[in-house]
């Protein structure tokens, strides 16, 4: 009988530390079986269990593009048991991954539509998924304009830095990076909170979704900004976090009234999201 | 359908006999309440009880169970690979279920064992497993089956019914597990129609003794953040002193936690019953607890029983009315009261 909570073998391939307080790194697993990496076919949104055998499961967005083939990736902030540990695992190391999990951003009612993504912090992972996938050649031309607001607390912090940088050459999406404050003189993008630069740059919410992925705080004030520029709660896409377990809906605990944020989410809009209780 | 008679000897003889083909379980006299007890582990069955203390739940969803193995051993070939921990599933029997015990598995199958992932462990255990019911002549006072769709001597949910007739059981054989168990069975004469006819006038006496009437049917029209909202979640929560007795006993409580543990360089990954009752249930790693409140964690078990569940799988409320959250709260908090409260608002 299959068994869902039997994680996949993987082999730590590479480990990059995204932030300049080395809080945040970025794994790259490889499959130890090769069709394993069919089975864990996955799109942008999703999640999965990292696997640390003697230490725990935790649930983590895939920030690989189902696009870049031969490994996945996740950003790990470091905070509990799994994820200390995890931090001070060596490439080379066997552990596991569980999934895919979750659904996804919703891509067939994006195609044909301007897109606009708002991130904030450490939550832009399956932002970055979801960045690399609409600009591949085979999938531009599905979406109208692509828009980006991203900030972080100071310059250090912001992840996938090279990226970013490789991003505002392009003349096909157009990259707003800000950042709370800073002193660095060189700094050359923006500088303000997200919801304010979200309200500078956004000017139009006419055939246009917004992503919005980021800490509470940002969340709240981005939704009245996108609210003013007529976006409807049918048209914010949200992806929510929630202590889990299983990842299938099973275990119990990361419901929000009927709803199992592991398996119906973690990506609600805000229009479904009012009819559920404020639990999160 | 086949129905025999044994007498109560007789009947504890048939399991003896069975007990090489079948793991029998069984309510054992334990201190001052019953339990399910491997037979042959000390005491013997003992039929003359209201219902066990505990439900047989853990014999089809352990308390404790072992998922995974694997090995920490950096020498080893497979160091860190987790492997399916070896499991028994030779047929077991659990004899002298009560039918609201039986029924609660049902409702907590729709959880194990939905359209998109079955429960490898729960699915495995409950499929060899064969349920011989035994009907309750007399229902406790806090029993409320028959409000959420069962009854005293419900046969669904059952592989075979047994009637306490006195000196005799009356068994019916109710699926092919059942018939197939008591085609086993040694030491029984067929059933003559005096017997079946004794046996539904004890079931229609016992379903009579039930007049407690719990209010359901406005549950699935209500609007469920205006309940979420209700004022009286106030009332409720204010005794409640967190201590999860409720979701303990419960036969339809089904969440689970998953722990890692280390012993040398060997690991188990391990999942065990958890409750919603808890604090540390919903705590993120970020610190931040959407239920932090006693007051939120209260009103998540009652919402989920009798409302989420309701509107999620259109199968009744998640209870099946054996009482014993009622008869064991410490603090008197009873799922009738706040049913009608649900209900009524």
């Amino acid at each position: 009988m299959e068994n869902p909570y039997l994680p996949y073998p993987v082999r730590i391939d590479k480990i990059t530390t995204e932030t300049e307080d080395r809080n945040l790194k970025t794994f790259r697993f490889v499959f130890l079986n090769p069709e394993d990496e069919e089975k864990f076919a996955y799109t942008p949104g999703q999640f999965a269990e990292l696997s640390v055998p003697g230490k725990g499961e935790i649930p983590i967005g895939i920030a690989s593009s189902p696009t870049e083939k031969g490994f996945v990736a996740f950003t790990v902030n470091k905070v509990g048991v799994v994820t200390n540990y995890l931090h001070n695992m060596k490439e080379g190391e066997v552990m596991g991954i569980r999934g895919p999990l979750g659904n996804w951003y919703p891509w067939k009612d994006m195609e044909g539509k301007n897109v606009i993504i708002v991130g904030g912090g450490f939550a832009f992972t399956t932002l970055r998924s979801s960045i690399i996938y609409m600009i591949q050649p085979e999938n531009r031309s599905k979406f109208e304009d692509i828009s980006v607001v991203y900030g972080a607390r100071s310059p250090g912090l912001l992840l996938y830095r090279d990226e970013l940088a490789e991003w505002e050459k392009r003349d096909d999406i157009n990259m707003h990076i800000t950042v709370d404050g800073t002193d660095d003189p060189d700094w050359k993008y923006n500088v303000g909170f997200v919801p304010t630069v979200t309200k500078e740059k956004i000017t139009s919410s006419e055939n246009a979704i917004a992503i919005v992925c980021g800490p509470p705080v940002m969340i709240k004030f981005t939704q009245p900004v996108l609210e003013e520029l007529g976006f409807p709660p049918e048209r914010i896409i949200l992806s929510l976090e929630m202590r889990m377990k299983c990842g299938i809906g099973i275990c119990g605990r990361c419901n929000i009234g009927e709803k199992y944020v592991c398996k119906d989410g973690p990506v609600f809009s805000l229009a479904q999201l009012k009819e559920m209780p404020g639990e999160y | 359908m086949t129905e025999k008679v044994f007498t109560k000897e007789n009947w504890i003889k048939a399991l003896e006999g069975l007990a090489g083909t079948y793991r029998i379980f069984t309510p054992v006299k334990d201190g001052d309440f019953h339990n399910f007890k491997s037979l042959g582990e000390g005491k013997g069955p003992d039929f003359n009880f209201q219902n066990t203390r505990l439900s047989p739940k853990t014999l089809i969803y352990p308390q404790s169970e072992r998922m995974f193995e694997y090995s920490l051993d950096e020498n080893d070939s497979e160091t860190n690979i987790l492997k399916e921990s070896p499991k028994d599933y030779s047929p077991q029997a659990i004899v002298g279920i009560r039918p609201c015990d039986a029924h609660a598995m049902r409702i907590v199958k729709l959880n194990f064992d939905n359209p998109e992932f079955r429960d490898p462990w729960w699915v495995q255990h409950f499929e060899s497993t064969v349920l011989i019911g035994l009907g309750c002549n007399e229902p406790c006072s806090t029993c409320f089956c028959t409000s959420v769709g069962g009854g005293p001597f419900n046969e669904y949910a059952l592989d075979i019914m047994l009637y306490d007739l006195g000196k005799t059981f009356l068994a019916r054989g109710l699926t092919e597990k059942g018939e197939e168990l008591l085609k086993k069975a040694e030491g029984g004469t067929p059933a003559d129609s005096a017997a079946v006819k004794d046996a539904e006038i004890l079931a229609t006496a016992a379903s009579n003794r039930i007049n407690t009437s719990v209010p359901t049917d406005k549950l699935k029209e209500k609007v469920v953040n205006e309940l979420f909202d209700a004022s009286f979640w106030d009332d409720v929560a204010f005794a409640c002193i967190n201590c999860g007795t409720c979701t303990f006993l419960c036969p339809t409580c089904w969440c689970f936690d998953i722990q890692d543990e280390v012993l040398g360089k060997q690991g188990d990954r391990i999942r065990n019953w958890d409750s919603c009752m808890f604090p540390l249930f919903t705590l993120h790693g970020s610190g931040h607890n959407p239920r932090d409140q006693k007051l939120q964690r209260v009103r998540q078990r009652f919402m989920h029983k009798l409302k989420y569940y309701v509107d999620k799988y259109e199968n009744g409320v998640q209870c099946s009315g054996c009482g014993r959250c009622v008869r064991h709260c410490p603090v008197n908090i009873d799922i009738r009261q706040v049913a009608e409260f649900m209900n009524n608002y």
